[in-house]
């Protein structure tokens, strides 16, 4: 495979929480705590995992959102981690990313051609024909009527203003958009185009995605490769069809286990897993491996040693003491001190 | 809860000091910053008659000529032990809690207020109960029948209630009341609660009323905006759904959840009015605090208006604080801070 | 007579911009036990209905017509102080979003004992004793210390449940849950599922479920309505929907949504547009302008309204198409193309 375009290493956000009377710093929310993963150019790595479990917050940081407090990012080779405002400016154009809410993402007193047309105001960007062009070639590439131009956000569908807000995104030609929770706003029927419009694009712009969702299905529809996230780790990281098919860390498979199946018929039948209670909380995670509160595979082990993330297959990475479906006959990596 | 009390609790006594500060500039540095010199300062302790001799004198015993800090800590300490006045020719004691000494009554201000507090405070409260009553019973009315007759010819008066001077109000209710309908005194008398407590009840009547009317608008105002917003949250939805009554949907969820903001004004209106209803005070000629600050100003006595504005700003700080404790008790969610 | 039964059902609000139709002449019947489940995209009036059975819409501006009958009682026309007294106690109602469905000032116990002691002439302690166990029922841990807890301190899944509890608390006969696991997590959602299976054969009540989502409904639902504009386009047993479904609407349903029991399709088959205003409803049949088979009905789709027909023991259909067009455009065209990899 290729050079990665995007390449996170140890990546670590911890919000301090204060308390007291002086607001003394007593903790931290560990959101994100030390992931690592790839973009390759041209794929769409999918991230997914109960809410809280820092998708949001792994996305903000590699658009610079937010400040990490750990680790290096790799954009194109270029260490981006703590970059300055002025020196990021060119970087920006690069990396975009779509929210999730298309009603409060964008603003309701600007116009369709404002909107989309601020990316060129903002980076001072010349075009060919002129900025009202360029906008009205996005709006008909993303769906849209180029009429719209003079129209305001409250006049559009749910899937009309995410159709927007990916225009305004696309206005800057970028390399890798983050989008997060794209679809999960939208009605089923619109979900469906909006996923096929990402995938369109992503052919014809030669686009790369980092597709945060919460959703299993969508998430596998869209994603190449997929890493499972879980209380500010990564669990489990694999193609899409190893993971979708063999996975092999518990939490992936009891995610996969909870998806309600539209098949009436099957429903007697399945075996399910069921996890009991919900994530702990981020401020004071479980020691060592920290599904165990919720795992039944859980072992003495399990509570004391951290697993680390390991590859297992592949192109497969787990973080499991006793993983499913593992190879039978196992790397021969595992340590005998 | 403990530490946010606390909190809350050294907060107030930071703001107090504050307070002090800065009445402490208003009237010894701000002066200065003008122009004028400790024997300009002094001369108003110790009366026009005084000779050039005599205030050069008063000045350097008052302290006038030493650095402003040593002047602030003994102003200061006068507050929490009292202090003695040597102006020359005689030394006053000012007991504490000194809030200053007057050398034109040759008393000092803090048993005078004293005397003029049950004055403001039977106003104040008296004027409260009613507002709060009329104002939060009108605005749930005109929430609930939103658009009606009663809704728009209410929003009309208090609407007017709020942008009409007090001293109209009050000449209003005056003729009206009191020469119209001679059901109230025209005020100016001030009978104690424990001498009587319907003559004490009967002469405040029209202070009381004009008062409140003020402050009821304003208050059914409020009131409405919040019921109409609460009204429409889905936890009134699920109440309707366990199949309450209306009038219980309305008044045990609807207003409790309406009543939080109401409280934060109310608490502070209450403060503010008790450190002297100065309008109210003086169209009635009521011998309150307001009164007192009026007469103070008029004649030029100092220490007299800076008693008052201390007394005044602790009041306010003081109901700072019980608003943010009953908060606490009105909503738990703000426990947790 | 079924349970409960719904005659032409209609909820209209007459507003500023023109009458919104929200719900326009919708029928079913439910019986005990069963569950149904009601199947739709935001704005087809799915909660609309569930407030017109629970007689929410009494006193406020929506003119409501045809009839409810609900264990042999009539609601439509009944005054509101009687709906009010079967509210909570003959059918019970569970909502979307859990903590703003909770008042924020009062603990999660002093809401589950209002709500049993309306119907229940019993003492605070004797409601509170109740409370207890409920939540205990819904499998809450600890029942007997969190029922002082107040709703923010519980976590999404915990929530739901305690409404789930608040509901159950004076075991009601019509239990409607509006997107009750939407707001949650799937490992939840699943939690949840669960628990309303078996507290509906506890209790055998009749359950509808309203959602958006067809997996919940496959879960649950022995049968589904398929709503659409404020109408039912389809009705049938969970097997017909899913298996024989002859709805052009519930067929770009079905190809809108990745499927993880299925390979994965190299494309999702959307629906074109956008769901339609409900103050200018499209004349005709209403998902004319979205759809695909629209030129094989003779124009008739966007002139003459389409009748709920029976096209099989229950299957009814709201479409011009004759039912072997149907029949034959889902074996040939839709199914394999959904199955296709
Ligand atoms: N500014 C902040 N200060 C403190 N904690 C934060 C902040 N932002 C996020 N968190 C915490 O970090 C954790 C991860 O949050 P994040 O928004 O990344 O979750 P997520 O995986 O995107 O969840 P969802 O699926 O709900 O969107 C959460 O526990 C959240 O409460
Ligand atoms: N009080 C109301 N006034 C006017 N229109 C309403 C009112 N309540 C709901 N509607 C409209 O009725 C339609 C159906 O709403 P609803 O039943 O909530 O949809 P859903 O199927 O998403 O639950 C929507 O178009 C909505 O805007
Ligand atoms: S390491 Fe242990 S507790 Fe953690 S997922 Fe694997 S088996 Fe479960
Ligand atoms: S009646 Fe016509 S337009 Fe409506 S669903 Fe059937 S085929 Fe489509
Ligand atoms: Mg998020
Ligand atoms: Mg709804």
């Amino acid at each position: 495979m290729s050079e990665p375009l995007l390449s996170v290493e140890g990546l670590e956000k911890h919000f301090p929480v204060t308390k007291g009377l002086l607001q003394r710093q007593v903790a931290a929310v560990k959101a994100v705590d030390g992931i690592s993963f790839d973009v390759v150019k041209g794929e769409t790595l999918g991230l997914v995992g109960e809410s809280g479990c820092g998708k949001t917050t792994t996305g903000r940081l590699i658009t610079r959102l937010i400040e990490p407090t750990g680790g290096k990012i790799l954009f194109e080779g270029n260490d981006i981690t703590h970059m300055s405002q002025g020196r990021m400016r060119p970087l920006r154009r690069d990396v975009q990313m779509i929210f999730q809410d298309p009603y409060s993402s964008l603003n309701p007193r600007h116009t369709v051609g404002a909107i989309v047309g601020a990316p060129f105001r903002i980076q001072g960007i010349k075009t060919e024909h002129g900025t009202k062009k360029a906008v009205q070639d996005i709006l008909e590439l993303v769906g849209l009527n180029p009429e719209h131009y003079n129209r305001y956000p409250h006049e559009f569908s749910g899937g009309q203003r995410q159709r927007i807000g990916i225009a305004r995104t696309l206005a800057l030609k970028p390399k890798l958009i983050i989008a997060d929770e794209p679809v999960s706003a939208l009605d089923v029927s619109i979900q469906a185009q909006v996923v096929n419009l990402l995938e369109d694009l992503q052919g014809e712009l030669d686009l790369t995605y980092l597709v945060i969702a919460h959703d299993l299905s969508v998430v596998r529809h869209i994603s190449d490769r997929v890493a499972v996230m879980y209380l500010g780790k990564i669990v489990e990281l694999a193609d899409r069809k190893s993971l979708y098919e063999s996975p092999m860390h518990p939490y992936t498979n009891a995610l996969l286990s909870a998806v309600p199946i539209p098949d009436p018929k099957g429903r007697a039948q399945r075996e399910r897993i069921r996890l009991q209670g919900d994530v702990p909380s981020p401020l004071n995670p479980p020691p060592a491996c920290r599904f165990h509160t919720r795992c039944w595979k859980a072992q003495e082990i399990c509570k004391t040693v951290e697993p680390p993330l390991e590859t297992l297959a592949t192109g497969h990475q787990v973080a499991c003491h006793f993983p499913e479906n593992a190879p039978t006959t196992p790397e021969p990596a595992v340590t005998t001190a | 809860m403990v530490t946010y009390i606390i909190r809350r609790l050294i907060w107030s006594v930071v703001m107090l000091s504050i307070v002090s500060i800065i009445t402490f500039a208003i009237f010894f540095l701000v002066p200065r910053l003008a122009g004028a010199t400790s024997e300009d300062l002094a001369a108003r302790y110790v009366g026009r008659t005084a000779s050039a001799e005599q205030v050069k004198v008063a000045a350097e015993k008052l302290g006038f000529n030493d650095p402003l800090v040593v002047q602030y800590g003994r102003f200061a300490k006068g507050i929490v032990v009292g202090a003695d006045y040597d102006y020359g020719p005689g030394v006053e004691r000012c007991p504490a809690p000194c809030f200053g000494y007057s050398f034109l009554t040759r008393l000092p201000v803090w048993p005078d207020l004293l005397d003029r507090l049950p004055v403001t405070i039977s106003l104040a409260l008296g004027a409260a109960v009613i507002w709060v009553i009329a104002g939060v019973a009108t605005g749930v009315l005109s929430a609930l029948k939103r658009g009606s007759f009663f809704d728009r010819a209410a929003m009309s008066i208090a609407l007017a209630g709020v942008s009409m001077p007090i001293f109209f109000t009050g000449m209003v209710s005056l003729v009206l009341f009191s020469y119209g309908l001679k059901i109230t005194v025209a005020g100016g008398t001030y009978t104690p609660f424990l001498t009587n407590p319907a003559t004490w009840a009967y002469d405040l009547l029209l202070p009381w009323i004009t008062l409140a009317f003020l402050y009821a608008a304003g208050y059914a105002r409020l009131t409405r905006a919040g019921m109409l917003e609460t009204m429409n949250e889905d936890y009134i939805r699920t109440a309707r759904a366990k199949g309450l009554r209306e009038r219980t949907v309305v008044v045990k969820h609807g207003l409790r959840g309406a009543l939080t903001p109401i409280l934060t004004i109310f608490g502070l209106d209450l403060g503010l009015l008790l450190g002297g209803a100065v309008l109210t005070e003086s169209t009635y000629s009521l011998p309150g605090i307001g009164k007192y600050a009026i007469d103070a100003i008029g004649r030029q006595d100092l220490p007299q208006v800076m008693g008052v504005t201390l007394v005044a700003a602790f009041f306010v700080v003081v109901a700072n604080l019980v608003v943010d404790l009953l908060y606490a008790v009105v909503d738990p969610r703000v426990r947790l801070v | 007579m079924s349970f409960l039964e719904l005659k032409d059902l209609r909820v209209h609000f007459p507003t500023d911009d023109g009458l919104v139709k929200s719900v326009d002449g919708l029928s079913f019947a439910l019986e005990r036990g069963k569950t149904l489940g009601i199947v739709g995209e935001s704005g087809s009036g799915k909660s609309v209905t569930s407030l017109g059975i629970l007689g929410l819409h009494k006193g406020g501006r929506a003119k409501l017509g045809g009839e409810i009958w609900l264990d042999g009682e009539e609601l439509v026309g009944a005054s509101a102080e009687h709906v009010r007294t079967l509210r909570g106690k003959k059918m019970a109602m569970i909502f979307q979003d859990p903590l703003s469905a909770m008042h924020p000032f009062y603990t999660v116990g002093s809401q589950i004992v209002e709500a049993y002691r309306i119907h229940n002439d019993v003492s605070k302690k004797v409601a509170r004793k109740h409370a207890i166990d409920m939540l205990g029922r819904v499998g809450i841990p600890q029942p007997d210390r969190r029922v002082d807890s107040y709703p923010h301190e519980f976590s999404g899944g915990m929530r739901q449940r305690a409404m789930i509890a608040m509901a159950l608390s004076c075991d009601p006969e019509l239990l409607i849950a509006d997107e009750p696991t939407t707001a949650l997590d799937v490992t939840v959602q699943a939690q949840i599922l669960d628990l309303m299976r078996d507290l509906q054969r506890d209790f055998n009540a009749a359950l509808i479920i309203i959602t958006h989502d067809l997996g919940v409904v496959a879960e649950l639902a022995d049968d589904i309505l398929v709503m659409y504009g404020g109408k039912c386009i389809e009705y049938g047993t969970a097997e017909d929907i899913f298996e024989r479904p002859e709805h052009p609407y519930t067929w770009g349903l079905l190809g809108s949504m990745p499927r993880l029991d299925r390979d994965r399709t190299e494309r999702l088959l959307p629906i074109k547009g956008s769901p339609p205003s409900l103050i200018n409803v499209p004349a005709g049949c209403a998902f004319h302008p979205r759809c695909t088979f629209e030129d094989r009905t003779g124009g008739k789709a966007s002139t003459e309204v389409p009748q709920l027909v029976e096209t099989e023991g229950g299957h009814l259909v709201r479409c011009h198409l004759p039912r072997d067009t149907r029949r034959s455009i889902w074996e040939t065209e839709i199914k394999p193309s959904l199955e296709a990899s």
